[in-house]
Parts: C-alpha cells; sequence; structure tokens
C-alpha cells in the first residue's frame, strides 16, 4: 500500500480532504499513542490548521505539492520554529527553535502536514530509542520490545499508521536499523543528498537525514521532495539528484548484485536474518538480476572506527550545551561549575558515555593512535566499496542482526548495543546511499529488513532493487 | 584482530585510570558523580579496547577522510541577511539582563 | 635597569578583524557598536542545528594579503575546530585554522630588515563580555554579561616569525603591517577599538647566543605605544629575573596600562588541550588560479614603494612620506592637489599636507576626507603663493579659515582684501611717486655712507609700502626700489 502516494493524489484531485486524513491518523494516534509512545509532542491543532490550509489550496485551484495532505511526523532533533525541539534530551528543556530546518521548510511547502515530533535515543545516540530523557519507544509489532534507534520513534510512528511518512537522522544507522525492526522502509541517502541545515547535530560528517515510508514508493515520494541543493549547508552537494519517482517499476534485470560475505556471515547475525537476506538475493535473481558474493574485507572494522570519530565528533557538538544561551542551566558560583553542573543533570549516561570517549579519543597524546587511525580506516571503507562496486550496481546485507529485542535486553551493555550497527555503519563511514526494505519474518514473527547499498548517488539504482525486494516479499 | 563481529571481551591492551577519566570529565565540563566515574572508567576501557584492532593497524601510506564529499570552494557572496529578533533571543536564555546573556563570574581565563 | 648584554627575541600574533559587509560564516552584519545581540542569527550564536557557510570575500582578502606580501597559497587549507569552554564563544568551539593554514611564509621589509611571517589564518572572533561589580575585573566580578554580535566576525591571524629585537622595530613592524592592511582594504586596523589586536612572544638571551630563551606570551596591548611599553617592560623583567639566577617561566601575561607592568595569568593545568580536529561543516578551501589571478590584480600600491614614489617624484623627505602615506587619506588628498596643480610645485603640496593641515588635523582630531577643503581649493592656495598673489605668512591664514569653512582661497583673500600688487609698472609707478616726494631723504641717500644708506633706503621702502597699503608684492617692489636707486647714484 502506498498510503502517501495515494492521499496526495486524492487531495490534489480533491477527492479527500486533508483534514479528513488528518483526523483519522489522530485517530489512530489517539488508539495507540500511550501504548507505543512514538511521540514526544503531538501537534494536533498545528496540524488541524495546516491541512485546513492544503485543503483551501484545492478549494482555491491552487496546488498544494506533491505531499498534499499527508501527515508527516519529524524526528524531534529536526528544528522547527517555534516547537519545541528537544532531541529527547533534558538540557534542551523548554527550547524553541527561532527557525526551521530546510527539510522541514520543504515538507511543509510540499503541502505536507506535520502531525508530531517523534521520540528518539538522546541526541540520537543509540539503536533502541531506550536512551529518551522522556521514557523509551515500544516497537507497534511487539509492545514489550525496542523499536530499534535512534530514530525509534519516527519508525514506530509509520508502522503503527500514526502518519504514512516519518523524517529521521542516521549517523550509524539510526533510520535503517529501526526501519528493519518495525517493518517498514527506511532510506539513508547519499551524505550531502539532504540538507544538514536544522538537524541537530550528532556527528557532523556522518549524519543524514532520510525518509521513512510504508512502502517504497512512499519513501521515493518523500526523498524526491528534501533532496537537493542548500546554500545555507556548506556539505549539501550542489547537484541536483535524479528525481526517484520515473525509475519505479524500472525492474532490476541486468543489474549486477554483490552480497557482502562480511556482513551476511557476521557473528550474532540471527539465522532467520541470514535466510532473509538468502531469499532477498533469490527473489532478485528471479528478477533478472545476477547476484554474486562479494568481500569488502574492511567493514570488520566499520564499528571501532565509528565509535571513535563519531563520538568525537559529538564531543564537539555537544559542548554548546553549557547553560549560557537556551535550555537547562543548573546553578554554580562560577561559569566553569555551572557548565559541568548543567551538563552532568542534563544529559543522559549514554550521551556523557561517547562525549567522554569522544573527548578522550581528541585529547592530547590520543589522536594519532584513535581519531587519525579511525579516520585513516574511512578510507580503506571507502576504497573496499569502490572495488565493490566496479563489479556491482547494488550490495545485499542484513540491515541488523536481529529481529527487535525485548526493552532493557542491552541496557547495561554499550558495546551489545553498538553491535546493533554493525551492517550499517560503514555505509555512513563511505558517505554512500543504503535503505532497510522489509523482507519477510524472523524469530516470533517479527520483521526482518533486508539493506541495499549503493554507491554515491546511486539511489535511483537502489530503489529499482527495493521495489523488486517489496514486490517480492509478499 | 577480531573481525569486528566480536562482542568485545578479551585482554584490554589500553587501560585507563579513573585519573584518565576524571581529568577528561575536567575538558568535557561534566560535574560526573564518583558513581559515574567509576562506570565510566570501566565503559571507556571496553570500547577503546575494541578499537584496538584499529588503533594497531599499520596504516602509514594511507590518506585519511575528513569528509565523505569530494567538494571544495564552498563559498557564500558577502551579503547580509536578515538576523533574529533580539526578545526571541534572549527568551530562550537561562538569564538575561540588559540586552544580554548572565553568567556566573568567570574564573578561568582563556 | 640595564639590559646590556642581552637581546631579545620577539615574535608577534596580529589579530585582525577583515572589513566584510557580513560575518565570516553566517550573513550578520559585521558592524561595530550595535546594540547587544541584535547582530545574530542561528549560526553566530552556535544553535543547535545551524551550519556555518565560508563568506566569499574573506578568502579573497586573504589571497589580496597574500598577493602583497608573497605568501604562499597552499592548494589546499582547511578550517579546523578549536575545542574550549569560554561563555563568549556560542559553540563552545572556535573555527580556526590549524595544521593548514591559507597563507604560509610571507615577509615585510621593516626599516631595512625583512621581517619573516610565518602564517596567516582565519578564524572566528568570539563575543564580547561585560565584567559587573568589582570595577569590572574579570576575577572580582559578581556575573558577567555576554553580547555575541562580534561572535563570528572574520578574524585573521598573521604571526610573525620570531625576527624582531627591540620594542621599537616591534612598533615598526605593526605600524608597517597595518600600513599595508589598510592600502589593501581589507582591515580598518584599528587597536583602539578593537579591529587589530597583536600579542607578543618575548624572550631574552644573552648576546652572541642562539638559543632561544623562555618565551612568556603578552596580551592586552591596545595601543602601539602599550605594545611597546609592554615589550620594553617584559625585556627588563626577563633579564632582571635571569640577572638574579631566576628561571623564566612559560606563561601568558597581561599588559596592565595603568601600572605599567606585566601580570602572570592564573592559568588551570591542562586546560589548553585544545583536541584540535577537522572542521566536518566545512569543506576545504582551494584558490583557484583565477582567484589568485584576480587577487593579485586587486593589490594597489603598499605603502613602502608609495613612500619612495613621493620622496623621488615630489622631492620630499623620507619622514614626510611617511606621514603621507600613514595618516588616513593624506598621500590621496596631496596627489589630488598635485594634479590640479597650476602653479608651485607638489613639493609646495607636500609641505601644506605635513605641515598646517596635518598640525590642523592632529589639533581636531578630524579625518582628511571631513575637511571642507577640497585638493584642488589647496592647489588653488599653493597657486596663490607661487603666483606672489598672497605671502606665505598670508597663505597660513588664508588656509587655516579654509580648513574651517567651505571657502575657497581666492574667495578668502578677495574678502580680506589680501591680493599683493605685483604689477610691475604699477609698482614702478609708486616707487617714483615716492622718490619724488621724498627729494631730502633721495640727496641724503645719495651723500651718505652705507650705514646712512640702508637706513633711508629702509625708510623709502617704508613710505613705498604704506602708499600700497602694505600690499605691494615685497620681492618685487625691493627690486624695482634698488633699480631706481641705482639710477640716481649712476
Amino acid at each position: 500500500m502506498s498510503a502517501a502516494t495515494e492521499i496526495a493524489a486524492a487531495v490534489r484531485a480533491g477527492r479527500r480532504t486533508a483534514r479528513d486524513v488528518l483526523e483519522e491518523h489522530l485517530a489512530r494516534i489517539d488508539a495507540r499513542e500511550s501504548e507505543v509512545h512514538a511521540f514526544n509532542l503531538v501537534l494536533a491543532d498545528e496540524a488541524r490548521v495546516a491541512a485546513d490550509a492544503v485543503d483551501a489550496a484545492v478549494a482555491a485551484g491552487a496546488d498544494p505539492g506533491p505531499l498534499a495532505g499527508v501527515p508527516i511526523a519529524l524526528k524531534d532533533n529536526l528544528c522547527t520554529r517555534g516547537v519545541p525541539t528537544t532531541c529527547s534530551s533534558r538540557i534542551l528543556a523548554g527550547w524553541r527553535p527561532p527557525y526551521d530546518a530546510t527539510v522541514v521548510l520543504r515538507v511543509v511547502a510540499a503541502g505536507g502536514v506535520v502531525v508530531g515530533k517523534t521520540n528518539l535515543d538522546e541526541f540520537a545516540m543509540g539503536s533502541s530509542t531506550e536512551n529518551s530523557a522522556f521514557g523509551p519507544t515500544r516497537n507497534p509489532r511487539d509492545v514489550s520490545r525496542v523499536p530499534g534507534g535512534s530514530s525509534g520513534g519516527s519508525a514506530a510512528a509509520v508502522a503503527a499508521g500514526f502518519a504514512p511518512l516519518a523524517l529521521g537522522s542516521d549517523t550509524g544507522g539510526s533510520i535503517r536499523q529501526p526501519a528493519a525492526l518495525c517493518g517498514t522502509v527506511g532510506v539513508k541517502p547519499t551524505y550531502g543528498a539532504v540538507s544538514r541545515y536544522g538537524l541537530v547535530a550528532f556527528a557532523s560528517s556522518l549524519d543524514q537525514i532520510g525518509p521513512f515510508a510504508g512502502s517504497v514508493a512512499d519513501a521515493a515520494l518523500l526523498l524526491d521532495v528534501i533532496a537537493g541543493p542548500d546554500p545555507l549547508d556548506s556539505t549539501s552537494s550542489p547537484r541536483v539528484p535524479a528525481a526517484l519517482g520515473p525509475v519505479l517499476g524500472a525492474g532490476v534485470a541486468g543489474l549486477r548484485v554483490g552480497l557482502i560475505d562480511e556482513l551476511v556471515d557476521a557473528e550474532g547475525v540471527e539465522p532467520e536474518v541470514r535466510d532473509a537476506v538468502g531469499r532477498a538475493a533469490a527473489a532478485l535473481e528471479a528478477a533478472g538480476a545476477t547476484v554474486e558474493r562479494v568481500s569488502v574485507p574492511s567493514v570488520v572494522y566499520g564499528i571501532s572506527a565509528y565509535y571513535l570519530i563519531a563520538p568525537a565528533e559529538a564531543s564537539s557538538n555537544l559542548a554548546r550545551y553549557d547553560g549560557v544561551r537556551y535550555g537547562l542551566r543548573v546553578d554554580g558560583d562560577d561559569v566553569a561549575t555551572m557548565n559541568a553542573r548543567t551538563r552532568d543533570a542534563g544529559f543522559g549516561p549514554e550521551v556523557k558515555r561517547r562525549i567522554m570517549l569522544g573527548t578522550y579519543a581528541l585529547s592530547a597524546g590520543y589522536y594519532d593512535a584513535y581519531y587519525g587511525k579511525a579516520q585513516r580506516v574511512r578510507t580503506l571503507i571507502t576504497r573496499d566499496f569502490a572495488r565493490a562496486y566496479e563489479r556491482f550496481d547494488a550490495l545485499l546485507s542484513p540491515t541488523s542482526p536481529t529481529v527487535a529485542f525485548p526493552l532493557g535486553a542491552k541496557a547495561d551493555d554499550p558495546l551489545a548495543m553498538y553491535l546493533s550497527d554493525v551492517c550499517t555503519i560503514p555505509t555512513n563511514l563511505a558517505g554512500h546511499a543504503a535503505a532497510s526494505v522489509p523482507f519477510g519474518t524472523g524469530r516470533d514473527g517479527l520483521p526482518v529488513g533486508v539493506q541495499v547499498l549503493v554507491d554515491a548517488e546511486q539511489e535511483p539504482t537502489m530503489f529499482r532493487v527495493m521495489q523488486v525486494l517489496e514486490e517480492q516479499a509478499s | 584482530m577480531t573481525d569486528g563481529t566480536t562482542p568485545i571481551t578479551g585482554p584490554i591492551r589500553h587501560p585507563i585510570s579513573r585519573a584518565d577519566v576524571e581529568h577528561v570529565a575536567r575538558l568535557a565540563r561534566l560535574a560526573l558523580t564518583d558513581a559515574e566515574v567509576e562506570r565510566l572508567t570501566a565503559d571507556l576501557a571496553a570500547v577503546l579496547a575494541h578499537a584496538a584492532d584499529v588503533a594497531a593497524l599499520d596504516l602509514d601510506g594511507v590518506p585519511p577522510t575528513a569528509h565523505p564529499l569530494p567538494l571544495r570552494n564552498v563559498l557564500r557572496d558577502d551579503e547580509v541577511r536578515p538576523t533574529l529578533d533580539r526578545a526571541e533571543v534572549l527568551a530562550a536564555a537561562p538569564v538575561a539582563e540588559d540586552g544580554r546573556f548572565r553568567v556566573p563570574r568567570i574564573l578561568d581565563p582563556s | 635597569m640595564t639590559t646590556t648584554g642581552y637581546e631579545a627575541v620577539i615574535g608577534l600574533e596580529a589579530h585582525v578583524e577583515l572589513a566584510t559587509a557580513t560575518k565570516l560564516f553566517c550573513g550578520c552584519p559585521n558592524e561595530f557598536g550595535a546594540a547587544p545581540n541584535t547582530h545574530v542569527c542561528p549560526v553566530c550564536l552556535g544553535l543547535p542545528g545551524s551550519l556555518p557557510v565560508l563568506n566569499r570575500t574573506v578568502v579573497e582578502y586573504a589571497l589580496r594579503f597574500a598577493a602583497a606580501l608573497g605568501f604562499r597559497v597552499p592548494d589546499e587549507s582547511i578550517f579546523a575546530r578549536k575545542n574550549y569552554f569560554y561563555p563568549d564563544m556560542p559553540k563552545d568551539y572556535q573555527i580556526s585554522q590549524y595544521e593548514e593554514p591559507i597563507l604560509v611564509d610571507g615577509a615585510i621589509d621593516v626599516d631595512g630588515v625583512r621581517i619573516g611571517i610565518e602564517r596567516a589564518h582565519l578564524e572566528e572572533d568570539t563575543g564580547k563580555t561585560t565584567h559587573m561589580g568589582g570595577g569590572g575585573r574579570i576575577h572580582e566580578a559578581d556575573y558577567s554579561l555576554v553580547d555575541y554580535n562580534r561572535a563570528g566576525v572574520p578574524l585573521m591571524e598573521i604571526v610573525s616569525r620570531p625576527d624582531i629585537r627591540t620594542a621599537e622595530q616591534a612598533r615598526a613592524y605593526v605600524s608597517e603591517l597595518r600600513g599595508v592592511l589598510k592600502a589593501l582594504g581589507v582591515s580598518d586596523v584599528k587597536m583602539e577599538e578593537g579591529s587589530m589586536r597583536v600579542d607578543a612572544n618575548v624572550s631574552v638571551r644573552p648576546v652572541g647566543t642562539e638559543a632561544f630563551g623562555t618565551k612568556v606570551e603578552i596580551k592586552n596591548m591596545n595601543s602601539l605605544r602599550s605594545l611597546g611599553r609592554a615589550i620594553d617592560f617584559e625585556i627588563e623583567r626577563q633579564v632582571a629575573a635571569l640577572e638574579a639566577g631566576e628561571r623564566i617561566v612559560q606563561e601568558t601575561r597581561h599588559w596592565d596600562e595603568a601600572d605599567g607592568r606585566t601580570h602572570g595569568m592564573r592559568t588551570k593545568e591542562g586546560s589548553s588541550d585544545y583536541r584540535y580536529f577537522p572542521e566536518p561543516d566545512l569543506v576545504p578551501v582551494a584558490p583557484s588560479d583565477a582567484m589568485r589571478a584576480a587577487a593579485a590584480a586587486s593589490v594597489p600600491e603598499l605603502p613602502a614603494a608609495r613612500r619612495a614614489r613621493l620622496a623621488a617624484d615630489w622631492g620630499v623627505s623620507d619622514a614626510d612620506a611617511r606621514v603621507l602615506v600613514d595618516v588616513d587619506g593624506l598621500a590621496d588628498f596631496a596627489a589630488a592637489a598635485v594634479a590640479t596643480l597650476a602653479g608651485g610645485t607638489a613639493r609646495d603640496v607636500a609641505n601644506w599636507c605635513t605641515g598646517d593641515v596635518m598640525a590642523y588635523l592632529n589639533e581636531t582630531g578630524l579625518s582628511v576626507e571631513v575637511l571642507p577643503l577640497a585638493p584642488d581649493g589647496l592647489a588653488e592656495l599653493v597657486g596663490l603663493v607661487a603666483a606672489g598673489t598672497i605671502s606665505r605668512n598670508q597663505a597660513k591664514d588664508v588656509l587655516a579659515e579654509c580648513l574651517r569653512t567651505p571657502k575657497r582661497p581666492a574667495q578668502v583673500v578677495q574678502e580680506r582684501g589680501l591680493e599683493q600688487v605685483s604689477d610691475a609698472g604699477a609698482l614702478a609707478a609708486v616707487v617714483d611717486e615716492v622718490l619724488a616726494a621724498n627729494a631730502d631723504a633721495v640727496a641724503e641717500y645719495r651723500s651718505g655712507d652705507d650705514k646712512a644708506r640702508k637706513k633711508k633706503r629702509g625708510f623709502l621702502m617704508g613710505e613705498c609700502m604704506k602708499a600700497l597699503q602694505g600690499q605691494g608684492n615685497p620681492q618685487l617692489l625691493n627690486a624695482l626700489l634698488d633699480e631706481r636707486l641705482a639710477e640716481r647714484l649712476a
């Protein structure tokens, strides 16, 4: 079902009102939100105003745009003017940004109706959405389990039918892993494809905003709206990306697909997940692609490199939460004491852990051994991928080694949690695109996601593969 | 060398001390409790032990990647753009006075 | 206190605010003196989610400076984050350049000595902190207030090599550097307003030794004068310490203008671990050939060349040439006057500029561009003197009026009735009349000795001037009188 695409078409044609669509989704939120806790904030009144404006535009003969009347949930690390933006952290208590993120402006300009801000692991640091100052989000498929993270609220919102579309951010797998665990489509675009302006930074050289959707076509619809150059982001690619709509339905005949040895066979990958990837490969072959195994040797260093680079950048990005200009302040006799108390009280344990790790990795005497080395590993991984992409148009792997795990299962073991991202991290380090598509079920009937990886700016190819997998999965 | 997917156990090649953690906490401006220092000493040791595979690699001939994009010279024209409204800016401040942000006295001159 | 037997080794770090329209990484106005926190936006306030975008003009200014002082511009430079907490820094890191600065290896000639410049790099300025209570001193204050208008203003940090040996030379270096930056139009370089801030690294060593002594960094000098005083004080302090058998501590010291001393600053151990790493929000700067060529073409004549040209073309002294070039707009004013000169010389123009005009500027604190006197007005004045219409002394009075009021010199001369009678025929007629009317005196002149002749000649000259109401051209009148008296003697 391509809910968003159908809604937009119906609203644009005047067959349905945006208000009617919205009320239907608000009713679903009312029914299940207390159980799922996908949102930090539901913007029902604001959404009604926005939906009415879309309807008024249609009535006046104007076209509200490709997302006309489509409800959309925003991860609560995307700045929304005048609307609390918390990053699920106590330290941003009460902060209302005086500006909108570029993606928010684009979604609204395209007729999208923002229904709320979704829960996340504090500052997007985590893989379960349990590290939230406002309590965990639960997986709508099984509320005893986590939705994955860090964009767990957005994944859960789409999976629960609260909104057909959502935006998340992906630094090491934070869109793809929760998409896999919740059974939705999740896309991490090429670094630079989507403006980061207004995305509260976690690790600037890795962060990228991307869509969650119930279908591949819907994900394409949203990515087409948000992608493209932005003069406010120096790292935004100046190239206008190819539109994805037209490639949908092109199939995979003739495409060369590689199955990444090191990720398919990684320890910790559940047999059911490995089987799903195997079935996905077979499905692509059946649809006319060639599939072979391929080695991308250096991806085994991905986690180590990532957990040096991302915390290092984070330690600097999160320095600004010091109790001076916005957010929480805990008083102290002098400014340094005030800073330190504010930060100790305002940040949760995982954020502190990463700030400490990153500060250590950058500190005098350790830079070369840790941060410097990790950046060289990044080069190795990028080179290995480049070799693979000489032979293959797309690569395939599990998204997450496991299906959704119970709440609390990994809460006390940071390393076990970090390993949830073993398959997704290499793409961020290389700056390439990757997506997760639901493909069957694993243990306990829970959804499994298959990851499709492509070279930078090869999203059209990625979407062709995703769509065939979507068709073959059902 | 591990394959990068092994859960992190085994010998800690780079032990990290409580004093290291306290020093890093000062750099990071975190007023950690004793319990936090203890916990973080163990956590950091575990993660750094995992990173030992990377730290041990001989990568002298490999250039670092600071950035995944091959972009150069992203420049903006020197043109004035709208500023924020001061009332809105200061409304976010924990304490403001006389059009400015108020902070406790500064002891550490930088 | 003597410092005999020692020599100082001095390196200077100049922080120069670039005179762009907007800040380094955002479109907020780069303007001094606005109400607090009115020139701010998400970027320069470091709000979560905001991102920096580099100002093109800043790169152009850096490249122009490079072309002027022969810096090497590496193929690529990158920005880095310098991480430390301070309330005047909105992100608690400063975007600066560290290992790969935009300019390296330049030099500037100062009074015939080449001073090396190791590097120049770009970075953002901090906000401004006001300390409340405790007499405004940072450590005694009750609390502080922060204004972020200055946060993000573009700075170029210019780091000299330790090639400077005296306070005098340090001042001359800064003065020459200011002149260059001003000529290039890249900065206002006003030390008093903080658009140029200079820190000094000072060490001393026994004359004849090569090894550097322990260096001390001095901050907080806000004029050329205090720079010189601080360095002199520090040299004496260090020499005295060494003579007393003490060790110099590597530290940062603050210059206190009031007590004329440097004071050590309390610093916490390990607080200077800045954890630099490449700024991931910005991409490298790789100046193209076209950008370099455009920068080179934009370099105007530099002060040293201009001084040499003025000395050669106008015949002015080196000291006067320096005044003309160093004072904002004065050389341009003089050149414009010279261009419209109908009589008199460029040197006359220069002399008026460095003399009476400068005296007036110093006395009033005005700048050249606000003077009511236009360059062609000064040229007119020089012409009036050259033509003998007015004397030099009269010209001083005329100029004094023209510097205060928008009147042309000719107009003032006319209003005051100052024109000299320089018509030879008219003057000759007056002389003849006077001689005829004072036959006695003429007779006494003829028969008298030298002394008597001199006296009578003076009397007759006085009578001539009286007849001309003081407006006779004295040179011409003297010549005519002597000619007529000589005729009487023959």
